[in-house]
């Protein structure tokens, strides 16, 4: 053992361990380097996402460039192509489910966190969770033969007769279009925003909760004066949450917005999302700036996602390292 | 004074109502949706659905038999790539994630969370299929992996972070060197969680169907291997339900009733699984 030649192998190694950190043991040496690789992993397939949907859109990007967003061009038999009908149709279609989904959300959620007896808190909070269990194209399914014709025989024959005056609820009722799109998203949106915000409010110290308590106010009381404004920043960023989801939404809102091209007032029109277009017409597509312009509004489907995500987990951290002043 | 205390009563009651109202209002979707599915789906379903390949267009009849088993070749796919990395991923995070590369890995994993599933089939649509040039099984299978890999990480860190210093300390004591600690100690205490964690994931994959148009794409044949465009059920619903014919619409139910028994039975049983554990301590 005590040959030279071991205790030089000694010495070389404890300079490499010296070079690379301060393990004392191969296995933990290699150990924290192959998990590390593997964890590097993730920053990569992100990176190669917004890389590799850079690159696909080059072309379309080179010939279009800003004016592909403002365009409502999209015509593939002469080669012209404009985002602008997809943009308007995942926009609106997200802001209508976030103003029918938010409401109920933190319905949920403050009935669930503050509200709620015990004994039911765990059903309800399982049954929303199964919400979000449900496969999209089970939700697309369902909108196109139970939701669309209940919309257009029950729900906007009677929008129509009493808020008709407004132009967001007229022309003709065909049950598929905006309206049966933001629904759809509603409900697919409703599980993120109230397990989030749900979250949010148990992370809000009791001892708010309780001075209001103890003060007199009622249990709505304690909420609002006490418990809301200290958890605002978590609600509003899981609010972003879910609109990130109905953003990047694809099957479900592909099988009952109606899918045509047009920028129409109406909730009752037809509509296009962003990615019900690629859905639709990737595999079909010819020609290389026909792909190359779904490539593109892939990407800004992505970049737009992406940004929501960030800000959104920023606002959601935020709220566990408010200054607390002594937590019971 | 009396008539100001009323009022908050009122309003007090007024909110809970509200509350109340919302989580029913939230429940209803989910119960129309099972209604339906259950409904139709039993009156499409039956052997030869479950047995046979598609008949062609026109001829009523034929079942999905190849979109069942391509269903399950998918996720088999989508676990073979996913979990390995996703629980080493997540080991890292727990173990050494204290710096600064580890934030920007935690990061770079709750951002890719919210990545829309169809732009990860443009993505792996541009790796894969575009280099192989052909839509095969596997590439669905790296897809859905993708979907899959920050949920598993950051379930397996969760997870990891819960066992009790103890354990560890306990065999770092023995003169167990560390690795060794964390996967024979730590992980193997964390195991039931973990599992059930990838057991949510795989049940969240299981129904995608956007980033399988381009990948995995579709047959209405038998596929051998994992080399060829494959079939499932989630893309099946969705080219069924669009289609115009009453025989297809049928059995797009059908496909819906199997592929919701398959995702709720992994969802629901993950949770008991958890609940129970949670219970027994």
């Amino acid at each position: 053992m005590s040959s030279p030649e071991a205790a030089s192998l000694v010495r070389r190694r404890s300079t490499i361990l010296a070079r690379f950190g301060h393990e004392v043991n191969w296995g933990d040496f290699v150990f924290r380097r192959a998990t590390a690789f593997v964890a590097l992993f993730v920053i990569v397939a992100l990176l190669a996402m917004a890389l590799a949907m850079g690159r696909s859109s080059q072309v379309s990007l080179a010939k279009f460039g800003l004016g592909f967003v403002f365009s409502r061009d999209w015509d593939p038999v002469h080669e012209s192509y404009g985002a602008l009908p997809f943009i308007y149709g995942t926009v609106v279609s997200s802001l209508l489910a976030l103003a029918l989904a938010v409401p109920i959300s933190l319905g949920v959620a403050i009935f669930l966190s503050e509200l709620a007896p015990k004994w039911l808190r765990g059903p309800v909070a399982f049954t929303v969770e199964l919400l979000a269990a449900v496969p999209s194209v089970v939700y697309g399914l369902w909108g196109i033969f139970a939701l669309a014709p209940w919309l257009r025989d029950t729900v906007e024959p009677l929008l129509a007769k009493f808020f008709g005056f407004l132009p967001l609820f007229q022309g003709p009722t065909r049950g598929y279009g905006m309206l049966a799109g933001g629904i759809v998203l509603a409900i697919m949106i409703t599980p993120t925003i109230s397990s989030v915000s749900r979250e949010v409010l148990r992370a809000v110290p009791g001892a708010l909760r309780e001075g209001a308590l103890g003060l007199g106010a009622t249990p709505w009381e304690a909420v609002r004066f006490a418990v809301l404004p200290y958890a605002r920043s978590g609600l509003v960023g899981a609010t972003v949450l879910g609109l990130g989801r109905a953003l990047g939404e694809t099957m479900a809102i592909t099988m009952v917005i109606g899918n045509r091209t047009e920028i129409s007032t109406s909730l009752f029109a037809p509509s296009y999302t962003m990615a019900s277009v690629i859905a639709n017409e990737f595999t079909e597509a010819t020609g290389q700036l026909y792909l190359s312009s779904l490539a593109e509004i892939g990407l800004l489907l992505f970049l737009v996602t992406v940004l929501l995500n960030v800000v959104a987990r920023l606002l959601v951290w935020r709220v566990g390292r408010l200054p607390e002043g002594g937590r019971l | 004074m009396l008539d100001a205390y009323r009022r908050r009563k009122v309003t007090d009651l007024l909110v809970r109502g509200a509350c109340v109202l919302a989580a029913v209002m939230a429940v209803i979707p989910l119960g129309s949706v099972l209604f339906y599915v259950a409904e139709r789906g039993i009156s499409g379903l039956n052997w030869a659905f479950l047995s046979e390949l598609p008949k062609p267009v026109g001829e009523t009849g034929g079942g999905m038999a190849n979109a069942i088993v391509g269903t399950l070749k998918l996720v088999g796919l989508a676990c073979v790539f996913g979990i390995p990395p996703g629980v080493l991923a997540g080991v890292y995070l727990a173990e050494f994630g204290h710096s600064r590369f580890g934030g920007v890995v935690r990061f770079c994993a709750d951002v890719m969370s919210g990545v829309p599933s169809i732009t990860v089939g443009i993505f792996v649509y541009s790796l894969i299929v575009l280099t192989t040039k052909h839509f095969s099984a596997w590439a669905g299978g790296v897809a859905l992996a993708v979907l899959m890999l920050p949920t598993v990480t950051r379930t397996t860190e969760e997870l990891l972070k819960l066992v009790p210093e103890s354990l560890r300390e306990a065999a770092l004591g023995l003169g167990v060197p560390k690795w060794r600690a964390t996967l024979r100690v730590m992980l193997r205490t964390a195991a039931p969680g973990i599992a059930t964690g990838v057991m949510l994931a795989v049940a969240r994959v299981a129904g995608e169907t956007a980033p399988l148009l381009f990948t995995a794409f579709n047959n209405r044949f038998w596929s051998s291997g994992v080399d060829e465009p494959t079939a499932s059920l989630p893309v099946n619903i969705y080219t069924y339900a669009v289609s115009p014919y009453e025989d297809w619409h049928a059995q797009a139910w059908a496909a819906a009733l199997v592929l919701l028994i398959m995702v709720l039975l992994l969802n629901i049983s993950a949770r008991l699984l958890v609940r129970n554990r949670v219970g027994a301590r």
